[in-house]
């Protein structure tokens, strides 16, 4: 019951987004403010947007996308318009080139390649850098004296790392360190940007990476190794314009531009602290800060609804977000329903049909089963210059995951179905589509309906990583709970999330039975 | 009644039926003995196009069979396979009433409740069970049933008491004999038990390797066997010689 409902909002949604999409004018549409799912870049977008906002603009924000080839493929092909981006990341992780230690070199070189090959152009570097940042304890720094990378090269191998899972792979991270300092550590532990800190100070690990602009350090008055051998190429930090805007919205981009230069390293440390560590919403820390650039003035920014939090336990927290919560699962049970009634009419009509073209069954169904194997952010970032980013994508995702376990329950439950009364009906006179209807159907619906379980619970769970391409869901707290170390937050997802998949695995579970025929 | 002339059927390397003619009169039981293999069951697969034949051809009250709707014809015979093939998700009564509704009549609940009582199973105690509650000579009893439910002039029996034990198997046979009698009906009956073709057979036709070894009355079986197989297969048997 619960699925069909989402199914009937689901199809209302779609039916609303066609409208807008039909009623989208150049000059009204709304300008996509999006970020990447991290604090600081959560912080920066929501100035952009509240930038925009008090220069009379229309803002749509999309923050947290999945990560730099979300974000970029979505600005390139317009799908967002502004979003916060690092040169070294354009110039290592996009465009694929060797790093340089100049930073005007690097911006020059970004600003040329990007409007040559993808029309997309940087705004002046906003004035910090945010680079990575090798660090350790205090006490590790003493006993051991550290001050440099090279330093730490001479004992990396007595030494434990926590690093996260991007840095690990990319050229500019791991990789490179290993090849310019020798660094080679006793063990590596891959640890999302949450847990990362909190890792450290207990003693887990002995070293991490982390951001030279990150609130955490301060807080645990850690000590950032120095990069003496001038490895890490330079990140400043500066709005990516996509094609479509830079070319629709001039005075908009201007408005911009209005932030380039106006923000130091010390600057963005002390908001990053303020919102990874006093747990300020982002809203407010972006409003006061526009606010002490003399972008703003005191009132239309500052008087945005922003959710206060009182109590400081969890439940009180949860209380306090109610309404949010509420919407969000019911955004999150309309993805799932719509994708999963998708899949549920595509993949019972193709297991039954397969189950007449048995050689061809396994095939068709180990291909299907292939699309269960692609990664989930890998798949997302595929679609987007298809689909863009938010509920479509999301939808589409979602129902190619859900295809499996329904097809291949319905395949073999019908192929296996009591064998010997399929064969008698048969030869007392029942056509084929009788035998499938009152025959193989009735006697595989328990265990089809234990496949459509299977995909609905699976389903619940992915559904969170829709958050990733901006189709919102459960998985927005969670996405933004992770990138502000904001633990209540974090659960303010979860929680309903693993509820609602308890819910939905017991609503159908019961379903289940009432199909079960006979004894 | 049925009519099999010069049937061959091949299933790949194998010769199933390899020119095999038989009749069956009105009224009359013939059973297909052999053992596995030896296409008994492939000959009795014919009679209701289960099985089309590559060569040959099936007569049903003279017409024939390759010109009638499979469907049609099926619906006309009853069937009683071995593990009663009854539907589990369906009652008892609507399990017998199955040939009837698929054939449109219009009192199916007197047919199937007048079937059961023929084969000995009270309609009030048993029509609305599930195939599951009932024990496997009732389930039997309750396949013959729904093959008769239909009043057909013909039945096809593949194995019908083969996987029961001995005794539920001797009451059956007896009940099955009497029954068969008492309606007039034709019957193909395939077994691989030579006492249960001799008990309710009229005539007994012995097949190896898709080809027929003998036909004959039980008695002429009994006295003459005809050659060196149905003598070792009456011996096995231990049909007392005549």
């Amino acid at each position: 019951m619960s699925w069909l409902a989402g199914l009937h909002g689901g199809l209302a949604l779609l039916a609303g987004f066609s409208a807008l999409a039909v009623a989208q004018n150049p000059p009204a549409r709304p300008i996509v403010v999006a970020s990447k799912p991290f604090g600081e870049s959560f912080l920066l977008a929501e100035m952009f947007a509240q930038l925009l906002e008090a220069r009379h603009f229309t803002v749509d924000r999309r923050l947290g996308l999945g990560a730099t080839e979300i974000a970029f493929n979505a600005l390139r092909t317009n799908a967002i318009d502004v979003y916060p981006e690092y040169t070294g990341t354009g110039l290592l992780a996009i465009l694929g080139e060797r790093p340089s230690p100049d930073p005007r070199q690097v911006f020059r070189q970004v600003a040329r390649e990007f409007r040559e090959r993808y029309g997309v152009r940087w705004l002046p570097p906003l004035g910090f850098q945010n680079t990575y940042a090798i660090a350790v304890r205090q006490e590790t720094a003493r006993k051991l004296s550290l001050a440099t990378l090279s330093d730490l090269a001479r004992v990396s191998r007595t030494l434990r790392a926590g690093l996260t899972p991007d840095f690990i792979g990319r050229a500019d991270g791991m990789p490179g360190l290993e090849k310019a300092y020798g660094l080679r550590f006793g063990s590596v532990r891959a640890l999302l940007p949450a847990v990362k800190y909190q890792a450290l100070a207990a003693g887990e690990v002995d070293v991490i990476d982390g951001y030279s602009t990150d609130g955490f350090i301060a807080r645990y008055d850690l000590v950032v190794l120095e990069d003496d051998q001038r490895f890490f190429p330079p990140y400043e930090a500066a709005a990516l314009v996509s094609p479509a805007f830079q070319r629709d919205s001039p005075a908009a981009v201007a408005a911009l531009a209005e932030l380039s230069g106006l923000l130091t390293e010390t600057d963005m440390r002390r908001l990053n602290r303020r919102i990874e560590v006093d747990g300020i919403p982002v809203p407010r820390v972006a409003a006061a800060a526009l606010l002490n650039l003399g972008l703003t003035r005191a009132g239309p920014a500052e008087s945005r609804p922003t959710r206060e939090v009182s109590g400081t336990g969890v439940f009180p927290y949860l209380w306090n977000q109610r309404s949010t919560i509420l919407s969000l699962t019911l955004r999150h049970l309309l993805l799932v329903g719509v994708s999963l009634a998708g899949a549920i009419a595509v993949a019972l009509p193709l297991g039954l049909a397969l189950e007449r073209r048995r050689r061809a069954a396994e095939s068709v169904i180990r291909g299907v089963g292939l699309l269960q194997t692609l990664p989930s952010i890998a798949l997302l970032a595929f679609m987007i210059p298809l689909l863009g980013i938010g509920v479509i994508p999301a939808l589409v995702a979602l129902f190619l995951y859900s295809l499996y376990p329904i097809l291949r329950n319905t395949y073999t439950g019908v192929r296996d179905a009591a064998p010997e009364a399929v064969a008698a009906a048969w030869a007392l006179g029942m056509t084929a589509g009788q035998v499938l209807r009152y025959v193989r159907l009735p006697l595989a619906a328990p265990v089809i309906m234990a496949g459509i379980r299977t995909a609905a619970v699976i389903n619940v769970g992915t559904a969170t990583l829709a958050a990733f391409i901006g189709a919102g869901g459960l998985g927005d707290p969670i996405a933004a709970g992770l990138a502000l170390s904001d633990t209540r937050m974090i659960l303010s997802g979860a929680l309903p999330a693993a509820l609602l998949a308890l819910l939905v695995d017991a609503v159908l579970g019961s379903l289940e039975r009432i199909v079960t025929p006979g004894r | 009644m049925l009519q099999a002339e010069r049937l061959s059927k091949r299933y790949g390397p194998v010769l199933a039926l390899d020119a095999v003619s038989i009749g069956v009169g009105r009224a009359e039981c013939v059973a297909l003995i052999g053992e596995s293999g030896s296409g008994k069951t492939t000959l009795l697969r014919c009679f209701n196009r289960l099985v089309d034949p590559d060569e040959g051809r099936v007569l049903i009250d003279g017409v024939e069979a390759a010109e009638l709707d499979p469907i049609a014809l099926r619906r006309r015979i009853g069937y009683v396979p071995q593990d009663g093939g009854l539907l589990p998700h369906w009652r008892v009564w609507r399990n017998v009433g199955l040939v009837p509704w698929l054939r449109r009549m219009q009192n199916r609940d007197e047919l199937a409740e007048r079937a059961l009582a023929l084969v000995g199973l009270e309609p009030a105690v048993f029509a609305d069970r599930w195939p599951g509650e009932l024990s496997g000579g009732q389930r039997q009893r309750v396949a013959v049933a729904r093959a008769l439910a239909a009043s057909p002039d013909v039945i096809l029996l593949d194995e019908p008491f083969g996987a029961l034990d001995a005794i539920t198997r001797a009451d059956l046979q007896l009940a099955f004999g009497g029954l068969r009698r008492e309606l007039k009906i034709s019957a193909v009956l395939v077994t691989h038990d030579l006492n249960e073709a001799f008990l309710l057979a009229d005539r007994i036709v012995v097949l190896r390797q898709g080809r027929v070894e003998q036909e004959a009355s039980p008695t002429q079986l009994r006295e003459a066997p005809a050659t060196e197989y149905v003598r070792r297969l009456l011996l096995r048997a231990r049909v007392p010689a005549a």
